[in-house]
């Protein structure tokens, strides 16, 4: 009997000792949840959602401190994304999605201060000082902070324009398959 | 491939809807009349647009470079009349949405006169990288439809070292007779186009699939390619979809195209009839694709038949060309099965546009959808070997993840599916409802990607400002110093100076 003790304890022993030792130090540092999330989110760190950055946002939700809907430029197709992700059932009827946009500017209105440059998270605005400023729609994520910066209203949001390239056929009317 | 497939020739796979080719394909090819103006669009292909570079007012010769290639997949543009560069604007695209692009409009001096063009005696003593540099040059595209740029096709057919060309005369969509009308009319022309495809890839041999419900062509091709062994005329079943190249391959060489691969892949590289005659006509005549035949057809027009047209030519000069019954219901670019609906007749004739239908109420008619039965008959007639009813319902319910996992992928838009099914649901818009979809969320996936790049990209800048700045000020505060511990320095010296000064004098 004393064999059969001695052997499962040297063997309970050994094997806690690898098990702690893999804990040490094989441990994940991050959350894996949270880079996964980190990489639903838009990455342009507008800080719309009230967190420094889409990681701290990505953090947040994996803590489950944050709502699904945190994230206004990715819109319903995000909070759907992440409420799929997160397994929560989210009621997105109440949220208004204006769709995918980018920022615009009326030339005619800008005065050149180039306030939105200096805050746009993807560098998507060219100009200069006193020169009129333009938004390059291929970077540009619509996070609306040049809007709220601009002092004439001269940059505002408006729907990606659909193109040949972009246009998708709609859901065939019938209703039965 | 069955057991019983073996004693019968009829393929397992596709549809036989009635054709209504002819009286169309029997009619004479008719010329028309160089209209007064013609939009030149200056995306005809895959890949780049072309970039104009001539100017309002400019005057052209028919056949003259109106916009350079753009990218390594792109085609340049060729003025297909002469005359004078009346605008540089938009006109309506040949495409389901009806979204306008760019084109050059031409107004016509109605004189057609061409550049002067470098004929070649001898091709087959050019290099192949000559041909397909000629071909690019002269803006080739793959004419079945697909209007892939040729000259890339060719050198990706030579580094895969391609044995086969597959010349594709299948033309299976029912009501067109562009191809068979080239193979009966010019089939000299295609059958050096093919031997010269084969010269630019370094294939051994030819094989030309054709239909056997056109047996005027085949006699044709036959005729112009008896002296040439390598060019062999083969006929195939007629089945819809054959002119698909994973089903004239399988058909003509028995080997199967894998998922998620290309047709050269197997040692094959397909090239439609029509494509073949525009590289003769680019390589032996130097002259570039600005004219095609096109087949007018569909129970509103008047004289239906094949028509040769100068690109950029506006549908309802056309239609006006051969007359219309009535009003037609319904205008179609391409084939009734795969083909694109257009919005209106003005819209401009493009180098991918094999047929232009106009088809009456009767025609037009669209059944009523009903439920799905479960018969199975849309998976018996897939070419693919897919599951249409199954990938539906997935995509009813918006599971596109779901339908991919039936290889929605592997769908080739053919429609059989649609045709066949008894209830009259529209399987293959929804296939192309949820491919768009697809394509839609992919793009969402890489523009989330650039964003991060973009938004590291301006952290990162941001830092490397920050630390220039204090390098700066460092540099600037170390000079400060430097020119005060000067200065001090030499407060101190010119006080020693009179110091000793005054010491001497002392």
């Amino acid at each position: 009997m004393l064999v059969s003790v001695g052997s499962l304890s040297l063997m309970g022993l050994a094997l806690g000792s690898m098990l702690g030792a893999a804990s040490r130090y094989l441990a994940v540092e991050e959350n894996p949840l949270e880079a996964e999330i980190q990489a639903m989110l838009p990455g342009s760190q507008c800080g719309q959602c009230g967190y420094v950055g889409c990681a701290q946002a990505a953090a947040a939700l994996a803590k489950g401190e944050a709502q699904v809907t945190l994230c206004p430029p990715g819109g319903k197709a995000t909070a759907e994304a992440l409420a799929a992700k997160l397994g929560i059932k989210v009621d997105l009827s109440g949220v208004v999605d204006s769709g995918p946009q980018i920022a615009d500017v009326t030339e005619e209105i800008c005065i050149g201060c180039s306030r939105c440059l200096k805050v746009c998270p993807t560098d998507a605005i060219i100009g200069a000082a006193k020169q009129v400023h333009n938004v390059i729609r291929e970077a540009c994520t619509g996070c609306s902070s040049c809007v709220n910066v601009c002092p004439t209203e001269a940059l505002s949001l408006m729907p990606i324009p659909v193109t040949l390239q972009h246009w998708v056929w709609p859901q065939p009317a019938s209703s039965a398959a | 491939m069955g057991f019983l497939d073996r004693f019968f020739k009829e393929p397992s796979w596709g549809v036989h809807p009635d054709d209504h080719k002819r009286p169309a394909a029997d009619a004479p090819l008719r010329i028309l009349p160089t209209p007064e103006r013609v939009y030149m669009p200056l995306s005809q292909h895959v890949g780049g647009a072309a970039r104009p570079i001539v100017v309002v007012g400019q005057k052209v010769l028919k056949g003259q470079l109106l916009a350079d290639a753009q990218g390594n997949i792109s085609a340049p543009i060729h003025a297909p009349v002469s005359g004078t560069v009346f605008s540089i604007g938009e006109v309506t695209a040949p495409h389901a949405s009806g979204l306008p692009f760019r084109a050059i409009t031409i107004e016509s001096d109605g004189q057609d006169r061409w550049i002067d063009t470098e004929l070649v005696a001898d091709p087959f003593a050019l290099a192949p990288e000559d041909i397909a540099r000629k071909a690019a040059a002269a803006g080739v595209v793959g004419l079945g439809g697909a209007t892939f740029p040729s000259a890339v096709k060719f050198a990706l057919g030579k580094r895969l070292k391609v044995e086969t060309l597959i010349v594709n005369g299948g033309e299976c969509e029912p009501y067109l007779s562009s191809d068979d009308r080239i193979m009966r009319d010019f089939a000299d022309q295609v059958v050096d186009g093919v031997r010269l495809v084969m010269h630019a890839i370094g294939a051994k041999e030819a094989l030309v699939g054709i239909e056997d419900n056109k047996p005027e062509a085949i006699a044709a091709m036959r005729k112009a390619a008896a002296s040439f062994s390598e060019v062999k005329i083969c006929p195939v079943p007629t089945r819809y979809p054959m002119g698909s190249d994973k089903q004239l391959i399988q058909t003509l060489t028995g080997k199967e195209v894998p998922s998620n691969a290309r047709a050269a892949e197997v040692g094959v590289l397909v090239h439609n009839v029509s494509t073949c005659a525009a590289v003769h006509k680019a390589v032996r005549l130097g002259q570039p694709l600005v004219e095609r035949i096109v087949t007018l057809n569909g129970g509103a027009i008047a004289t239906p038949g094949n028509i040769y047209a100068p690109l950029g030519t506006l549908v309802t000069d056309l239609l006006a060309f051969v007359g219309l019954k009535g009003e037609p219901a319904r205008l179609i670019l391409g084939g009734p099965m795969m083909g694109t609906p257009l919005a209106h007749d003005r819209i401009p004739l493009v180098k991918g546009a094999s047929g232009i239908l106009a088809f009456n109420a009767a025609e037009a008619a669209t059944p009523e959808a009903g439920p799905c039965i479960r018969c199975g008959t849309c998976a018996d007639a897939c070419p693919m070997g897919l599951l249409p009813m199954e990938m539906a319902a997935h995509i009813r319910v918006e599971d596109f993840e779901g339908a991919e996992g039936y290889a929605l992928g592997d769908c080739i838009s053919c429609g059989c599916c649609a045709y066949v099914c008894p209830s009259h649901i529209p399987l293959v818009q929804y296939f192309s409802y949820a491919k768009g979809e697809l394509m839609a969320a992919e793009r969402v996936k890489l523009r989330t990607d650039a964003t991060k790049r973009l938004a590291e990209a301006r952290s990162a800048r941001i830092e490397r400002e920050k630390q220039e700045k204090a390098e700066a000020a460092a540099r600037r505060k170390a000079e400060k110093d430097a020119a005060a511990a000067a200065k001090a320095a030499a407060a101190k010296a010119p006080a020693k100076d009179s110091g000793q000064a005054q010491g001497e004098t002392v």
